[in-house]
């Protein structure tokens, strides 16, 4: 426990305010050590979703505090945010969130743009990402030319490409069968096999089992943990 | 982050969708087209009228009797009619040196005929020769008549070329007789054509020798008008000016007292018809503003739906890590691109389309109006284009990407 990526303290999430207020997240307790692989399992509107999409600091949480990599994220301004979201960060989205009519090489090129890495290193790289998910032959190949398996294995190379601290994957094969699922999770595996701290949401057990740890969230809040 | 790669973005946000990128292009260019065609076709009426206007002649004052006016304030009656002797003393070369000559003219409507055919002619006019030159008449057929003619009160008649095909529709006219209200003429010309101005054939008439006219139609009373040209067009206000001090001292109107003719010259006539124009032009002008507008509005809104469609990509981009500004600026470069594309082919199909006659009217190009169309258009473009891009950047990348 001396080297937690993530450490979240009484994490609270609310929408809305008064009567129609919703408490997605109500005083979430949670530590990630550096290179773990972890599940979170959780009903649908449990908060699970709430509470990666703030981990990945696509989302701000009402109060509670989130440390990553040891840094206070509350006091980070929106400019300072993306940075993070653009050097520690690397998310997966269950619908897998690529920019149409773009090829599969410019999607993993993009975060390495805004990063201001120079075009033949940024090419070297998004090329070698490609190449770790299998697509090298794909690279110039639009989302709409790519089978959903596939568009999922673009966006983990986009996510990462940068070599953040951590992947988070929202459902990464809750819209894949079973052969494109297995691919996938195959990818994240070799990903924590050589050192890369991997959150991953899911409802189904056999994915939840490629965790080395799974946490069940209800009600806002972390269960128990399951082993 | 450098410009350049937020212009590599813009260019490729712009090609990627081409049909859209299109249609913003089009919103654009009709908008831009739309306001330079129209006020152009109003410019090129109001040029034409003038135009057609200053053909006339700037060199001629008209001078015409005015009831009311007089000497004499105390008798209405005291008002005097145009005479052939007030047309002489206009024409006397020391007392009006920039009057080159004064045609007195004594006109009526009259019928003429031959054999079974009659026509009503509207203008029988009695002068002297010095009228076709003033009024630009030339002869087509035959001669014109002469002072002698003029003198010796002799019965000839020159046709305008309408009178002229309305009595003699096969067989030339000159030498032929016709009766006009009963008394035999001689046709000796015809006149060519000078076609319409305005409402009014200006073929429509005939020409005889003021003696004539007089001895036999209209008798000796006041003549209807004096049509006096002046040696040059820089020339007329002078002529104006001793005309009016000859015929004041003839008439004997005071100082302060209301003449008792009316004197007009073409270019008061064209101060008239221009009041006219200008009514036209700011007509076509309002219509080109709100063609302006409805093509902001179209712009407004094509940019709109553009930007919206986009707000999930904007999600993206901030998921990955771009900062605001860096999205506002990929957006704010396709938003000029797409405007002063747009915008520089609405020019070119408006300056295009003004070299083609539209509807009879030859379109004069307003070149502050191209200004005008392409800046507001071009404005409303990067305005639409980028602020709502710049509020989806301001989102939480979370809501941006949930944005349906």
């Amino acid at each position: 426990m001396s080297d937690p990526v993530i450490e979240v303290r009484e994490l609270r999430k609310t929408y809305g305010s008064g009567d129609t207020a919703v408490h997605a997240l109500r005083g979430l307790n949670l530590t990630v050590e550096r290179g773990e692989y972890l599940a979170i399992m959780g009903a649908s509107g449990s908060g699970k979703s709430t509470l990666l999409n703030i981990l990945g600091c696509l989302d701000v949480p009402t109060s509670g505090s989130y440390l990553l990599d040891g840094i206070d994220t509350a006091e980070f301004d929106e400019s300072r945010l993306s940075l993070l979201r653009n050097r520690k960060i690397g998310f997966v989205f269950q619908s897998f969130n690529l920019i149409p009519r773009t090829t599969a090489l410019a999607n993993v090129e993009l975060p390495l743009v805004y990063a201001g890495v120079r075009r033949a290193e940024r090419r070297r790289r998004a090329n070698a990402a490609l190449e770790l998910v299998g697509l090298l032959d794909r690279a110039h190949h639009a989302p709409n030319e790519l089978s959903g398996g596939q568009q999922q294995r673009v966006a983990i190379a986009r996510a990462l490409v940068t070599s953040p601290a951590m992947v988070l994957a929202d459902e990464p094969t809750g819209n894949l069968d079973t052969g494109s699922s297995r691919e996938v999770l195959g990818i994240l595996d070799r990903l924590n096999a050589i050192g890369r701290t991997v959150v991953l949401i899911t409802h189904e057990d056999e994915v939840a089992a490629h965790a080395s740890r799974t946490i069940r969230v209800v009600d806002g809040q972390v269960a128990g943990v399951l082993v | 982050m450098r410009l350049l790669e937020i212009g590599l973005f813009a260019v490729r946000g712009v090609t990627a969708n081409k049909l859209r990128s299109t249609l913003t292009t089009l919103g654009i260019l009709i908008g831009v087209a739309s306001v330079i065609l129209l006020l152009a076709v109003g410019n090129g009426a109001s040029t034409a009228v003038q135009q057609s206007i200053a053909g006339l002649g700037t060199n001629i004052l008209t001078i015409s009797p005015q009831r009311g006016g007089g000497g004499n304030p105390s008798a209405a009656s005291s008002s005097k009619p145009l005479t052939v002797a007030d047309a002489t003393a206009l024409a006397d070369r020391t007392e009006a040196p920039d009057v080159k000559s004064a045609s007195p003219v004594s006109s009526t409507s009259a019928t003429a005929s031959i054999g079974g055919i009659s026509y009503s002619v509207p203008q029988f006019v009695g002068t002297d020769p010095a009228y076709f030159e003033t009024t630009n008449s030339a002869v087509a057929t035959g001669n014109l008549f002469t002072d002698d003619d003029v003198a010796q009160g002799r019965k000839v008649v020159v046709l305008g070329a309408t009178v002229a095909t309305q009595l003699f529709p096969a067989a030339d006219p000159v030498g032929n007789a016709v009766l006009v209200n009963n008394i035999p003429f001689t046709v000796i010309g015809v006149l060519a054509t000078k076609g319409s101005s305005g409402s009014q054939d200006g073929d429509d008439l005939a020409v005889a020798p003021l003696t004539t006219v007089q001895n036999s139609l209209t008798g000796y009373g006041g003549l209807s008008q004096i049509v006096v040209q002046a040696t040059s067009a820089d020339a007329l206000p002078a002529a104006q000016a001793q005309a009016t001090t000859i015929l004041n001292g003839r008439h004997r109107i005071g100082i302060g007292q209301t003449a008792d003719y009316r004197m007009l010259s073409q270019e008061q006539l064209l101060t008239t018809r221009t009041a006219t124009t200008d009514t036209f032009t700011v007509l076509l002008a309002s219509v080109a503003a709100i063609s302006l507008l409805v093509g902001g509005i179209g712009i407004t809104n094509i940019m709109l739906v553009t930007v919206t469609e986009r707000i999930r990509e904007i999600g993206i981009r901030k998921a990955v890590g771009a900062p605001k500004s860096t999205i506002l600026g990929q957006f704010l470069v396709e938003a000029t691109m797409l405007s002063l594309f747009g915008g520089a082919l609405g020019v070119a199909v408006g300056v295009i389309g003004s070299q083609f006659t539209i509807a009879g009217i030859k379109p004069v190009i307003v070149p502050s109006s191209v200004l005008l169309a392409f800046a507001v258009s071009a404005l409303i473009g990067l305005f639409f284009g980028s602020y709502p891009a710049g509020r989806a950047a301001s989102l939480r990348p979370i809501e941006a990407l949930r944005h349906e």
